[in-house]
């Protein structure tokens, strides 16, 4: 009896203890305590599809509600990158990962985590635009419906609320019954942004969502990252320079499976610290 | 040199023409057999009596008992075998690693290989007596036996057939189902399946058809009378099987019982023949879908 007392008290007073630790960490570092915590950090990463060591001792970390691009020359690991957040790497045989990921100070590869409840809050939008062929609704409605949604009014409004985020309802608000292959490429991918933001996740990754489209559709995609900003977080793999300095809060730049820099974009396009970097963005390679 | 080039096109070009020649003439012989039924028969009897009693005293010449015990023994084998070979296709493609895909897929395709007359012994004293444990009052020739075993031969058709179709939906539109939290179910049935819809429809057609020209088991295991009936507990007789019963018996050539089985050839081959055209329709209407 008194024995489990003793262990209990020693509990809080380890509680109490480590509590007051960071307090003192916090004041210690000058941090503010009201500053909001980070989304996404990751520390130690290293991923390998089979031999091939594709990333090497990456660290992170990423504020809620900022855009973040990650840039760097084909096959330098960034969507690899990218694809760890929701764990689409899982569905390559001979993936592995080492290090912590976490989101939300959650870590994302812990047993009790079930992946398709991490993808639910971790949305994604891919280079290609796929839509399903299915109606441009029923594409917008599969999310909800796979979370067990059956209530018609709620999945309707939440479609229509999905596609005036994605800026697409006015072009579309006719046609919702017609098969969503029938769009134009810029309307098809702003239907997988919609498709992605109706089951509200708080992470969107875009793996270079604009690569496949014209200078119009381009352009409406980027007013729509930036109007996104406000509710997600929001991580964009890109080779357009501009549009990285465009869209982007924090620049990380990637070589070779390293992450060679990582800060504010303004600091990462005029006055960067690495030589690889600056050679990235003037254009002298990659 | 250039003359032994010519030799051997022209060797090839009779390969060919052989095998063309064959089925016209296998056409031929059926149609004309055929007009000549229809001279003695009139075509209404034919398609429309309920009655198919030709090697009796009093003859009757409706082919539908013989089509509907086709058509029920197709259905049953058709309600085995598509459940199985759909979840079949399922795992190996979307749940199976390469490894286990390559080594079950070839094993299945052994099941086509089995000859049918060993499915057909084995629905006769295996499946029927096993059966009769469960349903009383079954026949020993039924429907039902002759049924699930040719399912169980169709499973492979199905199987490996869907399994290509689903393996070539997009990996883009699985990605996508995944990145919204679907699970590997959700991903198969919701958007996999419908996305290979065309495939698995051809699978099906191709199954049936198969399952309609099927002959050694029913012959076996189904019994031999013509009988207007959905109930799969009563011996029937099939097309196939009245074809094969007619053939082996010792019905004078040239007579018309003996051209009977011409006219109820040609009705299997107008059967199969339209199945494979829808196929064929299906899969060059769907090829281009993603591409």
């Amino acid at each position: 009896m008194s024995n489990i007392k003793k262990t209990s008290t020693k509990r809080q007073s380890e509680i109490v203890s480590a509590e007051s630790t960071t307090a003192i960490n916090e004041k210690l570092l000058g941090k503010n305590p009201s500053k909001p915590m980070k989304k996404i950090e990751i520390k130690n990463v290293h991923c390998w599809y089979g031999d091939f060591h594709v990333l090497r001792d990456i660290e992170m970390a990423v504020d809620p509600n900022t855009v973040t691009a990650l840039i760097g020359p084909s096959g330098c690991g960034k969507t690899t990158f990218l694809r760890i957040f929701n764990r689409m790497n899982d569905l390559i045989e001979g993936f592995r990962l080492e290090g912590e990921v976490m989101i939300d100070k959650k870590d994302i590869f812990s047993r009790e985590l079930r992946v398709n409840e991490l993808r639910k809050k971790v949305g994604m939008v891919f280079q290609k635009p796929n839509p399903f062929p299915k109606s441009i609704f029923e594409n917008v409605a599969y999310g909800l419906r796979v979370n067990g949604i059956t209530n018609k009014k709620i999945i309707a409004e939440t479609v229509e609320h999905s596609l005036k985020q994605s800026a697409l309802w006015g072009e579309v608000k006719d046609k919702l019954h017609k098969n969503a292959l029938g769009l134009s490429g810029g309307q098809q991918q702003r239907l997988c942004i919609a498709r992605a933001i109706a089951i509200e996740p708080s992470i969107i990754l875009m793996d270079e969502p604009t690569s496949a489209l014209d200078p119009i559709s381009n352009s409406k995609i980027e007013e729509l990252i930036y109007d996104l900003k406000q509710k997600y977080t929001i991580l964009i793999v890109t080779h357009n320079m501009q549009q990285a300095a465009r869209v982007s809060d924090r620049t990380a730049f990637f070589y070779l499976g390293d992450l060679v820099e990582f800060d504010e974009t303004k600091t990462i396009f005029t006055n960067p610290k690495n030589e690889k970097t600056q050679n990235y963005i003037t254009g002298r390679f990659g | 040199m250039n003359r032994k080039e010519q030799i051997i096109e022209a060797l090839l070009f009779l390969c060919g023409a052989i095998s063309v020649l064959t089925t016209l003439g296998i056409i031929a012989v059926l149609f004309f057999q055929t007009i000549e039924f229809f001279s003695e028969v009139s075509l209404k009897d034919f398609l429309t009596d309920t009655q198919w009693t030709p090697l009796f005293a009093i003859k009757h010449f409706g082919i539908l008992p013989l089509v509907t015990g086709t058509l029920l023994i197709t259905l049953i084998a058709i309600i085995i075998a598509l459940p199985i070979g759909l979840s079949i296709a399922i795992y190996l493609s979307e749940y199976s690693s390469k490894g286990v895909r390559k080594i079950v897929k070839p094993l299945l395709e052994i099941l086509a290989t089995v000859p049918t007359v060993v499915y057909g012994y084995f629905a006769l004293t295996v499946v029927t007596p096993f059966l009769q444990l469960i349903i009383p009052g079954l026949s020993g020739f039924n429907a039902l036996s002759p049924g699930i075993v040719m399912g169980i031969m169709i499973v492979p058709f199905i199987s490996s057939l869907s399994e290509d179709a689903l393996y070539a939906v997009p990996s883009s539109l699985k990605e996508a189902a995944y990145a919204l939290g679907s699970t590997r179910l959700q991903t198969s049935l919701k958007v996999a399946v419908p996305a290979a819809s065309s495939g698995i429809m051809v699978s099906v057609i191709l199954a049936v058809s198969r399952a309609i020209g099927e002959t050694m088991i029913v012959a076996i295991a189904a019994g031999q009378q013509p009988r207007l009936t959905f109930d799969p507990r009563v011996p029937i007789e099939t097309i196939t099987t009245y074809i094969v019963q007619v053939s082996s018996g010792d019905v004078p050539n040239g007579s018309l019982e003996y051209r009977t089985i011409f006219a109820a050839g040609l009705t299997l081959f107008v059967i199969t023949f339209i199945l494979n055209n829808i196929s064929f329709y299906i899969k060059k209407k769907y090829r281009e879908q993603y591409e």
